[in-house]
């Protein structure tokens, strides 16, 4: 693993390599620099298995961080490859040509991130959510918690009992 | 062989986005939707075909109808009041959210889980397996017009919900693999139990054989229809008994060990056609397999030991910074869970990589055109999709 790492790194001015356990490790690449990275890693080192592309938002340093999770199964090696964003200019660039299902994540981190990847096909096509208009759900700043509040009515009826207090009129009643 | 070559000169025109331009008034396609309730559809999911006459031009795959937003849900929760809910991302097969998320979990916070937790583990994977292929087999038949077979995978399933129920007190989710170990020990007798089980399910499989894998129509039907070209395995993040059936012997308990598959001993099943009959038979081979690798669990297990290991108060439990992949070859392919923790009470993210993501999304829509509007629900119910592991 740390051999791949260091035989890549000049080239693609990678970050500091981060070993979690056998077999698994992280690192940071520039975004100008992914696009080289993966290449290599696919048509020369064998990492041809796209496992996954997701986000993570780190609302509080005002960055988005793309995960490529790229998979050797020969050597039995997973990479997870980190491009960090600029959380108000949320854009990346598109991989559908490199892994056709990449289209799918990308359309996906489109509609619950608000991370754009111009030249993905179908980008703006709803992937899971209808007409939705509000600010994307999976950023950490969208409140769930207030939108069920605003968007849907509260159930008549419902009645929110103090468990102690419940259960003891259940089980006494009279008091005794 | 057949070969899946449609002729698309046929087909629309694309345009420069790649879409294809299809006029409905030309009265010459058809709108059809299949799903999202149709008895030819794996789950909540819809496909959105486009047919010229019998054949389908086109098909989208649209989901979002079981979307219950989990993956926001955890990033709310501490890091024991996750464990709950995972299992409802995958209704057929949900130990495998159970044992990823746990392993993500224990993997961050350095925790050793005591060895019995393992085997049992690895117990209760191989149950979810074989229930998950009792599902496809009746499945499959279902979609190609023989209803009895699923009747009988429904009562396979339902014996070993019995032992699930038995095992862990629930018979669909289960909660019974937790971080730090699982929730208890085998109950007396349960090995007895269990090879009844085994062996009623031997008894109707070899009846499957007979009435599935032998019967004509069911051949007719499957061979040579829904070929998926080996070389698009990788561009389309194809795994598990779809890479199988074309030949390609990938499977994580075999290439990356985990649990203590490194100690049971079994063959990974291939199959060189790739098509919804080679897709089929690896997983009856498969069955097989499991059901071998309950028998040598319960041989091979150590019969007492702690099932959890010490782990800190719960609700003050913090985990270190940091972020992990785990992964496990399910019945459907890999499936795993990115879990990134900022050093806090609550996860930052958890991502839910299910096989269904790949294989219902771009494979389906990729392998559509040129089929037959008869085939689609064959089609679908062999690449084996669970649609929440989709839109978790």
């Amino acid at each position: 693993m740390r051999d791949i790492h260091a035989r890549l790194k000049q080239r693609h001015h990678l970050g500091q390599f981060e070993r979690q356990r056998p077999g698994l490790a992280f690192f940071t690449v520039p975004r100008e620099y992914l696009r080289g990275l993966l290449l290599d890693l696919r048509d020369k080192e064998g990492f041809s298995h796209l496992v996954l592309l997701t986000a993570v938002d780190w609302m509080e340093e005002g960055l988005f961080q793309l995960t490529y999770m790229l998979n050797n199964r020969a050597e039995d090696v997973t990479f997870g490859i980190r491009v960090m964003l600029d959380r108000d200019e949320a854009e990346g660039d598109s991989i559908h040509d490199l892994w056709p299902t990449a289209e799918t994540y990308q359309r996906e981190l489109k509609e619950m991130f608000g991370i754009n990847f111009p030249g993905s096909p179908r980008i703006d096509d709803e992937f899971i959510l209808e007409g939705w208009t509000d600010l994307p759900p999976y950023r950490r700043d969208f409140d769930s918690l207030a939108y069920s509040q605003q968007t849907y009515a509260e159930r008549p009826g419902r009645v929110t009992h103090d468990p102690r207090e419940h259960m003891k009129q259940k089980l006494y009643p009279d008091g005794v | 062989m057949f070969s899946f070559k449609p002729d698309r000169s046929q087909y629309p025109a694309a345009g420069e986005d790649g879409k294809l331009e299809i006029d409905l008034e030309t009265g010459k396609y058809l709108k059809l939707w299949q799903g999202p309730n149709h008895p030819g559809i794996t789950g909540n999911m819809s496909v959105e075909l486009t047919v010229c006459g019998d054949e389908v031009v086109k098909g989208t795959t649209h989901v979002g109808y079981l979307h219950r937003g989990f993956e926001k849900l955890m990033e709310r929760r501490t890091f024991i009041q996750v464990f709950p809910i995972v299992c409802r991302v995958c209704v057929p097969e949900p130990d495998f959210n159970e044992y990823c998320y746990a392993a993500a979990v224990e993997d961050l916070a350095g925790i050793e889980v005591p060895e019995y937790a393992d085997w049992m583990r690895t117990l209760i994977l191989e149950m979810g397996r074989f229930n998950s292929y009792m599902m496809f087999l009746g499945g499959i038949g279902g979609a190609l017009g023989l209803g009895i077979t699923g009747q009988w995978m429904t009562y396979l399933r339902d014996i070993m919900l019995d032992r699930f129920e038995e095992l862990t007190g629930a018979r669909i989710y289960h909660m019974f693999i937790l971080p730090g170990g699982v929730r208890g020990h085998l109950p007396e007798g349960f090995e007895g139990r269990m090879e009844e089980v085994l062996d009623t399910a031997e008894r109707y499989l070899a009846d499957i054989d007979r009435v599935m894998f032998s019967n004509s129509v069911f051949k007719t039907r499957t061979q040579g229809v829904g070929y998926i070209d080996p070389a698009l395995f990788e561009p389309y993040g194809v795994t598990g008994p779809n890479a199988r059936a074309g030949g390609v012997a990938k499977d994580l308990r075999k290439d990356s060990p985990y649990l203590v598959y490194d100690q049971l001993d079994f063959d990974v099943v291939t199959h060189t056609d790739s098509d919804i009959w080679a897709r089929s038979n690896v997983r009856r081979q498969d069955v097989q397999v499991s059901i071998d690798l309950i028998r040598q669990i319960l041989r091979k297990m150590p019969k007492t030991g702690p099932a959890m290991a010490k782990i800190p108060n719960v609700l003050h439990w913090k985990i270190p910074r940091g972020e992990t992949y785990i992964r496990g070859e399910c019945s459907r392919g890999e499936y795993g869970y990115y879990l990134v923790s900022d050093g806090s009470g609550y996860p930052r993210r958890i991502n839910v990589r299910g096989p269904s993501y790949t294989h219902a999304m771009a494979l389906l829509e990729h392998m559509i055109p040129g089929t037959n509007i008869s085939d689609v629900a064959a089609l679908m119910v062999s690449l084996h999709t669970y649609p929440p592991e989709i839109e978790r």
